[in-house]
This record gives structure tokens, sequence and C-alpha cells, in this order.
């Protein structure tokens, strides 16, 4: 008998009563009064890979364009907005996004509880997010869209040097998506202190949910200074500052620090999430618990605190002082250690376990593959005097790949075959996979090795064309070529998703055998993840302890969850969190009529402000009245965020 | 103009400054390519070995450990052999120094010989004479947004920045031409922002130098002189200098001994008259958004100009 049947016929739950109070809202208006996390993971996930997609096909037009010497598909126009909207949808629409979604889906369910801390916070930043990105490619089709680089770099995307809306545009963008992540950290960081099960002490957090934890103290420390800077740059754009204009004694390099100091951390913000979800299908499918649990856990903090002291090796050809680069050398070489360690600790793992080679493992070994070649280029242009020469070149076009792409997309693909089972309660199909495995890692590696030649050679980034004497022809057709191979990788991933998910074989609430909780409910889990909340008594319960105690005396009625202490996760109190409200989507379309107005007139900040009102009162509303009997046992009245 | 393989390229340097980084980035490589087998190979064999027997978790932990201290040694001689690197650099050295001032613009740049008696300052563009075995020292800045300087075969890149100067130097041990490029993204014809430094031997320099001190030549033909009036008379005078007559603007770059040059539009097109007409006529449709407008020369006229400008040596 499973625990869940013996607590039904005990009496100390209520299946139907839990499925009442969770069932997500039905119907058109239900679709926007959403805020059960998994409804939400889900979007961001989905909306991410849409994003993904485009930001894909813009990949390829430009792979099109340089396949040869003064190819004249692309005018310079359209190639410096579609390389600006490539980057910028790969970073602030895709990457982040997108693993923002897998914590927002999976950690509640991994530290054993019900829902976000704050679930409507939670939606209202699911729809910022998606405004933003919207509102970012309605100026990409209108032919506005922003051409001054991902980077942006002033003065050139100041008011002299780009007239018109694309810059605002591409500012404003940066302002939603970046309050997206910043309220998906919030939640996260409150979820992970306060809601795991009875038991999980500190040293008992699964890895990811370890790796998200760090990813959002990240995401609260480098957020705000990127919304800072574009914010700074709407006004040089918009009111006349001189923040970055050096005629008027600003200063071009302020925004480069800034800017840097957010972009540096956003690398490891999409990479740290991706280093939880290997420790995870490294332990499952080398069946034993990880090895160096501590030390992996250490190496994650080291790496989101070293992630900050980095921002100045993006700024080496600035003409620094010498003594001021060497400092970010040397803390640039330094965080190649912690990463260092943490593949040791895998590759330790499975060898001494006993390894299947299914496929999420398949996407691992070749993460370890590719990402040492960009971790290893990484530690090349750390160094100050061969960073002057590849820097902005085609070079650090590959190493980013290697490292962005095989250090966080290819484990998030083996993330996503992993816990597909467990979203969908299907799995998807393995031959096709090991198909979509191996396109995607000879595609990438033809598309993206020859370009460290091509930097080698004297190519630099963000060029339009190339002259045919240069003699870059050759490797770029054959880069050209590897990108094609790379995009039917990823349609044949994405349309074995798709089948999968409406006829793959039923996957069974564990069907990998993994060691973690959310494996314990079925798949696809109930809306309120768990029956009975367990109590966790190990590091890895579903191998030592299958049938734990459960948690009792939650109000199945309605939307109860256990708070525990942040350190042993001792049950502190109950608190019940509020259901499903159209106020979150309202309060995203005002705050986005302000932002969108502000990029053409300032008082529109004003009036959003304003407007924004009405939906936070409804917000705000007290809706449940205290019960008498919960007052009595000190329990209060929740409801309220 | 002959383009040779390794024109622009890291990996055939031709001054001491590139020479060295190109010895560290070996350094770095074979660095690289051992520890990829090394991590690689242990994986492949971690799923491929035998398994199973008793597990010695303390016994792996050490190797682990043992690991991430190879991996700090490693790093830190790397460290090391960079800052040595970067060091030897530097300093400009101060015995035996020729000054040049680069100015980038959207999209060319302007180079200056500022050594010489103030009014017969050189100015030229896009291409940058230098003696062989004598350290140049560059004083960078920008008219307009943030370039890059760079000639990869000589040294690596260094910024300018409006309303700043920065300083680098480098020094060629063999005559020969080398290409740059804008590094940093400008813009619309930022790929299209090059430049050629040309190394020659000290005598070959100074007498390219002599010349360039020289006003531009007055014209011998009646065609020329035709094509001169055209050029004073148009839209031309309002961008370029031609120094001796009353050109003198300095919007484009200085043409006063254009027919110099191996190449014209920054590097993109070989200096011919074919190319010349090209570009005078209609420059949007070879570097689409660059800054000289389409110039709409008459038929009888055009064939003058190009004389002229083919003149300016």
């Amino acid at each position: 008998m499973t625990p869940t049947q013996e607590a039904v016929e005990r009496g100390t739950v209520d299946l139907s009563a839990l499925d009442r109070s969770w069932a997500p809202p039905q119907g058109l208006l239900g679709w926007f009064r959403q805020v059960n996390h998994q409804n939400i993971g889900k979007r961001y996930i989905v909306t991410a890979f849409i994003f993904f997609i485009l930001g894909g096909i813009e990949a390829l037009l430009m792979r099109l364009q340089l396949a040869q010497p003064q190819n004249r598909l692309l005018n310079p126009d359209l190639y410096n907005q579609i390389f600006t909207t490539h980057g910028s949808t790969m970073m602030f629409l895709f990457a982040v996004p997108v693993m923002e979604g897998m914590g927002v889906y999976l950690v509640p369910m991994m530290v054993g509880t019900r829902n976000v801390a704050f679930p409507r916070l939670n939606a209202f930043g699911y729809y910022m997010y998606l405004f933003g990105g919207l509102f970012l490619y309605a100026g990409v089709f209108l032919h506005i869209g922003p051409d001054a680089g991902w980077f942006a770099y002033t003065p050139l995307s100041g008011p002299l040097y780009d007239p018109g809306k694309r810059t605002d545009f591409w500012a404003q963008m940066i302002t939603f998506t970046e309050m997206s992540a910043l309220v998906v950290a919030v939640e996260l960081i409150v979820t992970i202190m306060k809601m795991r099960a009875p038991g999980m002490s500190l040293n008992r957090i699964p890895m990811f949910v370890w790796a998200m934890f760090i990813q959002s103290f990240m995401v609260m420390f480098a957020m705000p200074a990127v919304m800072a800077c574009s914010g700074m740059l709407l006004f040089d754009r918009s009111v006349g500052t001189h923040f970055f204009n050096p005629a008027e004694g600003g200063d071009p390099m302020l925004w480069q620090h800034i800017f840097w100091f957010f972009g540096h951390p956003e690398v490891y913000i999409i990479f740290v999430p991706a280093l939880g979800m290997i420790s995870h299908i490294v332990e499952t499918f080398s069946r034993r618990p990880i090895l160096g649990y501590t030390a992996l856990v250490l190496s994650q903090i080291a790496t989101g605190f070293i992630g900050f002291g980095l921002w100045v090796h993006h700024m080496f050809a600035t003409g620094l002082p010498q003594l001021g680069e060497s400092f970010f050398t040397a803390a640039s070489m330094m965080i190649a250690i912690p990463t260092g360690v943490q593949i040791f600790c895998w590759i330790a793992t499975i060898w001494t376990g006993r390894p299947t080679l299914k496929i999420p493992l398949l996407y691992i070994a070749g993460f370890i593959a590719i990402f040492v070649i960009g971790g290893l280029s990484g530690v090349m242009i750390a160094s100050v005097p061969l960073d002057l020469q590849v820097h902005d070149t085609f070079f650090i076009v590959a190493h980013f790949h290697y490292v962005l792409i095989g250090g966080a997309v290819v484990p998030l693909l083996g993330g996503i075959y992993f816990w597909f089972p467990k979203m969908t309660g299907r799995m998807m199909n393995d031959a096709v996979g090991t198909l979509s495995f191996w396109l995607t890692f000879i595609g990438f590696n033809i598309t993206f090795f020859p370009m460290h030649i091509l930097g080698l050679h004297g190519m630099p980034r963000r060029v339009y064309t190339y002259l045919p004497q240069t003699g870059w022809g050759d490797l770029n057709l054959l880069a050209t070529c590897g990108a094609f191979i790379l995009a039917i990788g990823f349609i044949v991933f994405v349309l074995n998703a798709l089948s999968a998910s409406q006829n793959g074989p039923a996957a069974g609430s564990n069907p990998w055998g993994s060691s973690n909780i959310e494996w314990s409910t079925p798949s696809p889990p109930p809306h309120y993840n768990f029956a009975n909340i367990p109590v966790i008594r190990g590091r890895e319960p579903m191998w030592t302890d299958p049938e734990p105690p459960v948690v009792t005396g939650l109000d199945d009625s309605r939307r109860e969850v256990l708070v525990t202490n942040t350190l042993d996760a001792e049950p502190e109190h109950r608190y019940i969190l509020p259901g499903p409200t159209i106020w979150p989507f309202l309060l995203a379309v005002t705050t986005t009529i302000g932002f969108i107005g502000t990029v053409f007139q300032m008082w529109w900040g004003v009036w959003g402000a304003a407007l924004s009102f009405i939906p936070l009162v409804g917000w705000f509303w007290p809706r449940e009245r205290p019960r008498p009997d919960l007052l009595e046992s000190g329990c209060g009245s929740g409801g309220i965020e | 103009m002959k383009w040779f393989a390794g024109a622009q390229s890291v990996l055939d340097p031709a001054g001491p400054q590139a020479g060295r980084i190109h010895g560290l980035f070996e350094v770095f490589l074979w660095v690289a390519i051992i520890v990829w087998v090394l991590t690689v190979g242990a994986m492949l064999i971690a799923f491929w070995k035998k398994h199973g027997g008793e597990r010695h978790d303390d016994t792996t932990k050490r190797v682990v450990t043992a690991c991430g201290v190879i991996t700090v040694a490693v790093l830190l001689a790397l460290l090391v052999a960079s800052a040595v690197t970067g060091s030897a650099f530097a300093t400009v050295p101060s015995n035996n120094v020729m000054n040049i001032e680069i100015r980038g613009h959207q999209w060319w740049w302007e180079v200056h010989y500022p050594d010489y008696i103030p009014h017969e300052r050189v100015t030229t563009a896009n291409e940058i004479h230098i003696p062989v075995g004598r350290p140049v020292r560059f004083k960078l800045t920008s008219d307009d947004v943030i370039h890059s300087f760079w000639a990869p075969n000589l040294s690596g890149k260094l910024d300018l920045f409006p309303n700043r100067v920065n300083e680098a130097w480098f020094e060629a041990d063999r005559p020969g031409m080398w290409r740059g490029q804008c590094a940093e993204f400008c813009g619309l014809q930022h790929a299209n922002m090059a430049f050629w430094v040309i190394a020659e031997p000290p005598d070959k320099f100074n007498e390219w130098i002599e010349n360039q001190r020289k006003p531009g030549v007055m014209p011998s033909t009646p065609d020329q002189a035709h094509g001169q009036e055209v050029f004073l008379n148009g839209p031309c005078v309002v961008c370029h200098t031609i120094r001796g007559t009353n050109a003198l603007a300095s919007v484009g770059p200085d043409l006063t001994h254009l027919a110099s040059r191996h190449t014209i539009a920054a590097g993109t097109l070989a200096l011919d008259r074919g190319n010349l007409a090209g570009w005078v006529t209609d420059a949007q449709r070879i570097k689409p958004g660059n800054r000289m407008p389409p110039v709409n020369v008459p038929s009888k006229d055009l064939e003058p100009l190009l004389a002229y400008l083919e003149s300016l040596k």
C-alpha cells in the first residue's frame, strides 16, 4: 500500500477536498487567473522555447549571410538588427527564463511543498516576461528592431548615433524581463528557505534546489544593475540626461562597467541551474549517491561569488590600468577551479557507480566534451595579452557558444528529457532522442569549432560581410552547414517532445529510479503536488526511505502549506496561499501600459503607476476571514503575501 | 593590391608583441589540449570500464582533491606566464620612438604624423606607414563612437574613445603589409572599416614621408586641370582636404596624396580607376550607410576628375 492510500484510509487526507482547493480555474478567463506553479513553470518553459526558435531563425539568417564573402542576402541595417535581436533573445528571453521556468516548476516539488511562496507574484512575473518579449518582437517586425548589439555600448546606442525608437524598445524590454527574473528570484528564495518539507535540513537540499537558490541570489544582485543602466540610457535618450554622453561630461565607460557588472554574472545565472540538473542526472544514471555533495554545493556558492568579480575581463581592450586588469585575470582564472571540482566530482560519481548510458546521461557526456573546451578557451581569454588579440573576434563567439550552449543548453535538453516524464506523465522516444543528441552534438561542433580558427585568422565579430581576399569564406561556409545540422537536431528534439506529450508511453511515478521526492508523486503530478507532504530523513529519500512518515493536519479544504525553519526545516506554522485571481494579469497589463508609454513620453510612467493602483487594490483586498479555530491554535489569518 | 594568406592573422606575427603573444598562446593551447584529453578520457573510461565490486569513496575523494590541487597549480602557472608576457610590453620604450595619432571615424581611420614641423603636419587615411625596427607609439582617440584599433600581426587591440586618448605601441621586425580592422562594433559599416600597416626599411619610409609632407601635386595636363576645377567647384570640397588648394574640410579623409595609397573606402577597394569611379558616383551601393553621399558628376566631368585624383601621388 502506498503512503497515499494509507493516509486516505486513515482519514488524514481528503483527496477530493485537496483536488477542489488546488484545482486550476477553467475556461479562457481561467487561463489568466492561473497561479499554480506547475502551470506557470510550464508556460515559462514553452514561451522560452518559442523565443529560442525565433533566436535560432535569426542565427540561421546570420549564418546564411556569412556563408560567402560579400553576400547580399541581408543589408547591414538588417544584419545589425538581427544579430542584436539574436543576442538579446537568447540571453533575456530564452536562457534566463527557461531556467527560471525549470525552477518554478521543479523547486516546490523537489522541496516537498504545494506551490511557490508567492503564487500571485509568480503569475505577474510570467506576464511581465511575456509582454516584454512581445514588445521587443513588435519592434523587430515593424523594422525598428534594436541595432546597437545586445550590449548596446554607448555612445553608439545613444541619442546622437541611434535616433528613433530602436534602442528604447530594447532598453525597456530589459526592464520587463529583469523584473520578471527578480520576481522569480524572490519567490524561489523564500520557497527554499521557508517551505521545505520537514526534515529537509540544509545538508539534504537537492542539488538543483541549491543551484536555483544560488542563482536567485545572483539575480537579486545582478539584475538591478542592468535595469539601472538601461533606465539611464532611456533617460539619456528621452529626457536629455548625459550619463553616457562624453560631450557633456558623461562617460561611455560607465555604461560598460554597469552593464558587465550584470553581464558577467548573467552567464552564471544561466549556467548554475544547469549545474544543478547535471548532478541529478549523473546521480540517477550512475545509480549511486552523488560523490562530494558538500564540495559541489560549496563550488556552486563559490561560483556565485566569484562570478561578480570578473566583469572587467570584458573590458581589457578599453585601456584600463594594467594592475587592475591583472586582478581580473586572476579572478577569471580562479572561477575555473570550482567548475573543475564539479566536473571531477561528476566523473568520479560515474567512475564509482554503475552507469547506464540513457539519453539524459548522454547529454551530460556531451556537456563535458563541449563545455571543457569552452572553459579552457575561457582560461585563454582571461589572460590579458591573449584577450587583446582575440577579444571581439569570432574566437569569442566560439568561446561563449561553447560555454552557453555546451554548459547550459545541452544540460537543459538532458534535464528536459529527464523531467519530461514527470511533467507530462509520458516518456520521450529514445531512438529519436539519440538521433537528436548526435545531430545537435555534431552540428554544434561543426558550427562553432571553426569560429575559433576564424577569430585567430583575424575575423572580427558583428561584421555583416567580409572581403573574399581574407580567405575566411571556406570556414564560414562550413560553419553555416553545421548551423543547419544543429538546427535540425533542435527541431528533432522539439518534435520528439511534442509527439511524446501526446502519444508517449506512460511513465509511472519514477521511471528512471531517481532518488529525490519529486519522483514519489504520480506523473504528471496532481495540482497539489503531494497528497501527503513527506518527512525527509536522508539525502536520497527515494532510495533509502521509500515509505517516509508524512505530514498531517494541513487543512485540505483550502490552500494550506507548511512553513518550516531555514536551517533544519522544522515545522513552524501553517500558511494559506492565495488561489486563482485575475489581478496579477491586470497589474501586468497596467504596468505594461506604463512601460511602453514611457518609451514615447516620460509622463506615461506616472499614468502607468496611477493605473496600476487599481489592480493593486484588488490584489491586496482582504479575502478570507480568519477562522476562529485557527486563531486559537495560533495559526492566524493567511492569504496575504 | 597583393594579398596573402595571414595578412590579418594572430598566427603570423610580424613584431615582437604579436610574437610573444603567439608564444603564450601556444603554451595555453597545449595545456588546453592536454587537459581536455585527460578529462574526456577519464569520462570515457568511467563509462566503459568494468563496474561493480567494492566502492572506495575515500580513495576517490582523495583523487578528486588531487585533481583540484593540480588545477590550481596549472592555473597559477598560466597566470604567471600571462603576467610576464603582459608586463614585457606594458611600457612604451623611451628612445627612438615615432609618434602616430589615430582618430577613428564612422567608418574610416584618420592618421597623423605629429613629429614634423607643425605646418607640414602629415595627414593621411586608412594607411599607416611605419619604419621597420623602430617602436611606434599610437595615440588613439575617436571622433564619434567607440572603435578598436587592431592589426593582429603586430599587436593586440586597443579601443578608441571619444574625448579620451589611449596609448598603444608596436614595432614591425620585418618589412611587409598587414591588414587591420575595427574590432569594436561601431554601426552600419563596422565590417568595412579596415586599414593597412605598411612597414618599410627606414630609407623607403623617409622617402614616403618626405612626399607626404608636400602639398598636393598641381595638375600637369589640361584633363587633370579640368578635374581639379570639378573637384574645387563641386561638392567634394565640403568634406575633403587637398593641401595646396582651397579644399580644406576635415569631414572625410584627406586626399592630398590619395593616389599614393593602395586602397580606398577604408581598406575595402583596391585603388584603380574603376573602383574610384564607382566610389565617387555611388559610394552607398558599395558601403551602404557610409557618410559619403552619391555625387552626381556629369559624364564629361567624371573622367577628368578621376584623372586628377589619380595624379595625387
